[in-house]
Formats: C-alpha cells, structure tokens, sequence
C-alpha cells in the first residue's frame, strides 16, 4: 500500500478494535516494499529495467511526475558512475533521497508557538471537498486533548449549511465557535474570531474558510484580505496557514500547493482520507518542490482519527531495518 | 510547473526533422513524453502504458507526410484516439421509470451533494416534478445543505432527520414521490470509501430497493492514480449507469476520465464546472482529450502541423522569392504539398497570391488535377524558364495535359501575376527577412 502504511499500522496499534474492513484489508495490502522485491524478482543488480518499474511504482503512488523523475535520474546516474548498484545501496540510496524530501523544516516545531503567543491562530484552506470543516472538528478535539482551550471561527460563510457542519463538530470537540449569517463577509467572521480569542484568553484559534478552487482568481485574492483583517487584530497572525489536501489527489496537488502559497504563505499541510486506498504520495512531491511540511494526516472518519504527523520517526519507521530485511 | 506536451514534444521532435517514416528509434522519445504527459495527466500508469503502446503499433512505419514531423504526426494519432475512446455516442439520461430514480454515489468531498442539486435544477428546467430525497445521515449538515440548495433552485427535498437509516429514509422517499406526483427523485448519498464493507453495503442495499434508473457515480477530476480502484470497486457494487467528473473549473487535466472510460466502460454524462448551480454541461470528449494531453490548443497545433512546410522547403522557397525565381517547378511541389493537407481553401487563403491566382477556379481537386497535369507536360526546362513556351510548346502541353490551349495560356497568366505579387510583396517588407518566411512558413 506505500508510504503511510506505518501510520495505520500505529493506528491499529493504538485501536485494538480496528473494525473489520480495515482487517480485511490489511491482507490485500501491498508493501512498497514488497512491490520493489517483486519487481528486483531476484536481481542481484539494479539495472535499467527495474528503474521503469521503480518509476511505474512511485507514480502508482501518487508522486509527481517531476518528483520521479528526480529521484529515477539520481539512481540512473548513480547506477552508470558505478556501473550498476547493489540491492542494499538501492535501499540505502532511497533513504537518503526520499527521507530527505519529507524532512522539512524540521528545526523548529510549530506547535512551540501554541505556548508563546495567545491566541495561536491557525488558518486552514483548501479546494472543494478536501475535509478543511471535517479536519477542523476533529484539530479542535486534538488541542483539547493536549489540554488547550480552542475556539473556531466559521468564516466558510458561503457553501451552503457549511456553518452548521462546523458547529456540529464544535459540539462535539466541546468548544466555543464564531459565526455570523451565511453570506456574511468571512474577514468579519476572522476579526471576531481572533478578539473573542483575545478576550476569553483562548491558547487556539481555529479559522475555517470556504473551499475555493485554486484557479478562482477572486475568491484566492479573497483569502489575501481575511488575512489581512486578523492582522488588525494580532499583527503576527496567522502564525500557521494550513492546505488540507485530499489523499486521492493527483499531480494537481502541486498546482494547489503553488497558487494557495502565492496568495497566503503556507507553513504546512494537512492530508486527509489516507484511510482510502489512495497513497498520497503526491505530498512527496509538495515537500520535495514547495519546501512545506505535513503537520496532520487524516487516518479515519471518527474525531480521534487526525495524527500529528512525525516525519522523522515515519522515515525511520518507513525504512526500519526489519522491513528491509524481510523485503531484500 | 510542468511544461506543457507541445513544448515537450516539440523538443522531440527536433532531433526528428527530416525523418521520413516513423520507425521504432525515432519516435521511442515521442512515446515516452507522451506517457509522460498522461500520467502528469493523472491517467493511470497501465491505462497510459497500454494506450502508448498501441498509437505506436499504429504509428510505426506510417510514412511522415513531407510537411509534417513524425512527432506531429504522433500527436495526431494520439489525439484521435484519445477522442474516440472517451467520445463515441452521447449518453443521456434514461428517465424512463415513473417516478425515474437517479442515485448518486461517490467518495467524501466528491461533490455530490452540489451535482445533485445542479442536476435537480436541470431537470425541473426541462419540465420535471423533482424530488430530491438527502440520504447521507452521516456528515454533519449534510442534509442542510441539501435542504439549503433545494429552496435555492425551488425544488422539494425530502428530509427526514428523525430517520437514521438512508435505506427507511429511500423508501420513505418513493412514497413521498409516489403521494406527491414527482416525476423524478435524485438520491444524494454519503461519501463513502469503497473498501468500507459496510457503507459499500448500505449502497447495495439502496440500489436494490429503489431500481434506479441512472445510477451516477461522482468523481473529482483532480483524483489522481487511486481513481482506477474507486471507480472499479464502485462498479463491482454498483454496475453504475454513468459517470460524473466534477470540479473542471481547476486546473486539473482529468486524466481520471480515461482511465475510468477504459477500465469501467462507462460514459462520462456530465461534467461540473463551479459552484453555481447552473454549472452543469454535457461532456465534449474533444475537449478532455486536449487537456488531458495538455495542450489547449491540440487542435491548432495539428492544423500548425499539418500546414508547416519543413524548414528546409522554406528557406529554399524564401530564397526563390527573393530572387524572384518562383517557377512551376515550385507550384507544382506546393501543390502536392497542399494536396496532403486537405482543407486546401482554408489554407490557400493565407498564401499571398494564390488567393487571387485561383479566383476564378473552384477549388476542388478535380480543379487542381489539371493544373498539375499542364505543369506535368511541361518539360524540366520549361517549368523552370516558363518564358520559352511559344505557341507550338503550348499545344504540345495542352494534348498532353488534356487541356485546351486557353487552359495552358491561362496558368501562364496566372504564374506571371503571382510572380508580380511576389515582388511586391518583397519590396513591401524588404529587410525584414523573418516576416516573410513567416508569411510563407504558414503554407
């Protein structure tokens, strides 16, 4: 199944009753892993052949054409300086690359902000039916369970019942929520927002925003002014801008990451409906070319199933020596 | 940002010019960046494999018409197949049950919820009594929305929040439908993943109860590689009757589309195109296939194609009429290159002169055969110095071509007007060599 394997794993790890289709699934699962062996097919060498399958792999999941391409070239050229390449120098090759496009910004966390600046403000955006509310939801009920207070502000003022979605997940997370009537100017929604923050003393604020096709010139300019206003309120804010991508998405996850940042700076990514069959692995892509990196990843429908997102202890478990050895 | 497949191509096609015949060597490049394009496309990486293989089992040993590179040439071919694959006939909705069931089904976020809403609009414009039954019990609001969209566009919404089952809330739908005399009920339906036994089984369980006439499946056009498995896992559950791409308002190329229509073999009935619900149109598969291949402007370029003469035929025509040398041994080769293209009126129109040369003439190919045939029956060394043709020359032509000697005089006339326009024009833009090679490069 590829990259996030380990992150179900974890999850049923920590879920003993995983229901039974996750069960059944894990039979059909495939490993990246053992799709590489299955492609090595005993080769004691990497040869060009298998590139085109490792190319045909890494596009299966999702990565960007680019993306490959720069990972395949980098092997090629390794492969013809050295005349060919060991099954272990493949893996040890990979770890370096592919970690190395995951490993971003790793210096300072983020979330050390959510202790120094009250509130802490979190912006999410992204297109149509990505999961922003959803993720929004179960955001709200995972800061409540690190012991902040939380409030969201439903500046998704235009899709048609999108305040009420929100308000059933502020419901459950138990937090308070801002809203005006539908229609209403989304920036008011923010300013009010972020001063009930200030004045109620909250540590997170939540800012929901409508969906909105990255190619909508407009209604992207309209995402530059909502910042605009929290700035009236807290100059800094917002400290972190957040895309929520979906899972399936394809080589468009690009294009969303470039124009959302060119008209709102993005310090991460949130990828949602990884419990799908879809790999996701186009986020390889948005690390490796934008530079941003994953903050949550989306694992499930129920409010628990949203997971800070490690890319480090991923990569280590991704290439866990044991995994290596089964596989090789 | 990816370079879009003419650029690439073209690229290709440059170590190309001048091959004659599209062999294996010469356009492995131009396969492999097309794949490319497909899969940066989203297409499927076996649907783009499969489908390479066979336009260059098509292409291979096609001989490259001369004005044409093989690149091009290729992207014709793979343009064309690309059309008939998605194309064929049009698939419109079958509403033939009384009422005419439409359930929809989908993954989360695939817009369901707002196609339905579109779809109702459409419908009642053409005169149907719609219901529009919410059966997604699960995301939160999601039956207000649909109850929000239902009094936008002044339809009816069943809705029955007391009722937890989409199945008790389907049937008390039809009943509804049936009572109230609606001639059509859409089903909106949750978002559901297709490897949730479960929620797979709800849906089941609502096609059989409803016998649906249309049984839509929706799917984002931006779905990348993962697009083959929901919309195969959907259809082993589902057969559904047709497929829904939405969200082509974005920049994403569809490659979905494709893959779905060679895998599932369903028709793609509609596409969304924004958030308003007017938003709806039928699917042009014309269209899909240039965006899926990236190039907007696929049709211009084949035509680009097809009217470019090589390089080299037009640094040798620039230099003839630079030294006003054009003769009928330059006719006659455009000719046979205007032949090929076909759509000569179109493409005659651009060339300077050869508008007003051909007035009086139809320009049929029948028209085209007897100028060919005088200039046929002219000797090397008449064509070249066309001055030399006296009278006894002319009707040696004439028998020989089947013309009339009026008909030999006529083309006469006709080269020394065009040889006229060209000096000219020579003078007109003297100096400015790239203006005219540009002029004529659009041959």
């Amino acid at each position: 199944m590829g990259f996030w394997d380990v992150f179900r794993r974890k999850k049923e790890k920590a879920r003993e009753s995983a229901s039974q289709w996750e069960k059944g699934l894990e039979k059909t699962r495939t490993s990246f892993w053992s799709k590489i062996k299955r492609a090595l097919g005993g080769r004691p060498k990497i040869d060009a052949d298998f590139l085109e399958e490792l190319e045909d792999i890494l596009i299966t999941a999702d990565v960007g054409v680019d993306t490959v391409g720069y990972i395949i070239q980098r092997l090629e050229e390794t492969v013809e300086r050295e005349g060919g390449m060991t099954v272990e120098a493949l893996y040890e090759h990979l770890y370096r690359n592919m970690g190395a496009l995951l490993v971003v910004d790793q210096k300072s966390p983020w979330d050390e902000g959510v202790s120094s600046r009250k509130p802490f403000v979190i912006m999410v955006v992204g297109v149509n039916g990505a999961g922003k509310t959803t993720t929004i939801g179960k955001l709200a009920h995972w800061f409540k369970a690190q012991g902040k207070s939380v409030i969201l502000g439903a500046a998704d003022t235009f899709r048609a019942a999108a305040i009420d979605q929100l308000r059933t997940w502020a419901e459950r997370a138990d937090v308070p929520m801002v809203a005006h009537q539908p229609g209403a100017d989304p920036g008011a929604v923010a300013f009010d927002t972020l001063q009930a923050a200030q004045a109620r003393g909250i540590d997170v604020a939540i800012i929901d925003t409508a969906g909105r096709l990255h190619t909508k010139e407009p209604l992207m300019r309209e995402l530059g002014k909502i910042r605009k206003v929290m700035k009236k309120v807290i100059p800094d804010a917002p400290h972190e801008t957040w895309l929520v991508l979906d899972a399936t998405t394809g080589q468009n996850a690009l294009q969303q990451a470039r124009r959302f940042s060119a008209v709102t700076p993005l310090t991460g990514l949130v990828v949602t409906k990884l419990d799908g069959t879809a790999k996701g692995g186009v986020v390889l892509s948005v690390a490796h070319e934008m530079g941003i990196p994953i903050r949550f990843v989306g694992l499930g429908e129920k409010i628990e199933d949203l997971r800070p997102f490690d890319a480090q202890s991923f990569i280590t478990a991704f290439f866990d020596e044991k995994a290596m050895e089964t596989t090789a | 940002m990816f370079e879009t497949l003419t650029e690439r191509l073209e690229s290709a096609f440059d170590k190309l010019r001048g091959k004659r015949r599209i062999t294996e060597t010469n356009i492995s490049q131009s396969v492999k960046e097309i794949r490319r394009a497909l899969l940066a496309a989203d297409v499927h990486y076996r649907v783009a494999k499969e489908f390479t293989e066979e336009v260059k089992r098509e292409a291979l040993g096609q001989e490259v018409l001369k004005s044409v590179t093989p690149g091009q040439m290729l992207v014709k071919i793979v343009y064309d197949r690309l059309v008939a694959l998605m194309g064929g006939e049009a698939a419109p909705l079958e509403l033939k049950s009384k009422p005419a069931v439409i359930l929809m089904a989908g993954l989360q976020g695939s817009g369901k919820t707002t196609f339905s809403a579109k779809l109702a609009k459409k419908l009642k414009s053409e005169g149907k009594k719609v219901l529009l039954a919410a059966a997604d019990v699960y995301r939160p609001a999601a039956i207000e929305q649909l109850k929000i969209l239902g009094e936008q566009i002044g339809v009816d919404v069943f809705a029955r929040e007391d009722l937890k089952d989409p199945r008790e809330i389907a049937r008390e739908a039809m009943a509804y439908a049936k009572a109230h005399g609606h001639s059509v009920v859409i089903v909106d339906t949750a978002g559901r993943l297709s490897i949730d036994e479960e929620m797979m089984r709800e849906i089941s369980d609502l096609r059989e109860l409803l016998r649906p006439d249309e049984i839509l499946f929706v799917v984002d056009a931006m779905t990348g590689q993962d697009a083959v498995n929901t919309a195969k896992a959907f259809n082993d559950v589902l057969d559904y009757t047709g497929v829904v791409l939405t969200k082509l308002d974005g920049d994403a190329r569809g490659g979905a589309a494709l893959t779905i229509r060679k895998v599932v073999r369903k028709p793609i009935k509609f596409v969304g195109v924004g958030e308003k619900l007017d938003d709806l149109m039928p699917f042009h598969p014309d269209r899909m296939a240039s965006r899926i291949l990236g190039m907007g402007d696929v049709v211009t370029l084949v035509e680009k194609a097809q009217q470019t003469i090589s390089e080299e035929e037009a640094r040798r025509m620039q230099k003839r009429l630079a030294e006003n040398k054009f003769d009928f041994e330059d006719l006659l080769s455009q000719l046979r290159q205007l032949k090929k293209m076909g759509g000569l009126k179109d493409v005659l129109s651009m060339v300077p002169g050869m508008g007003k040369m051909l007035k009086n003439v139809d320009l049929s190919d029948e028209s085209f055969k007897h100028v060919e045939a005088i200039i046929q029956s002219m000797t090397p060394v008449e064509r070249r110095k066309p001055e030399i043709i006296d009278k006894k020359r002319k009707m040696r032509i004439a028998m020989g071509s089947g013309t009339s000697v009026q008909q030999v005089n006529q083309l006469l006339r006709q080269l020394q007007e065009m040889r006229k326009m060209m000096r000219k024009l020579n003078k007109q833009q003297g100096g400015k060599r790239p203006k005219r090679r540009k002029l004529f490069g659009r041959f």
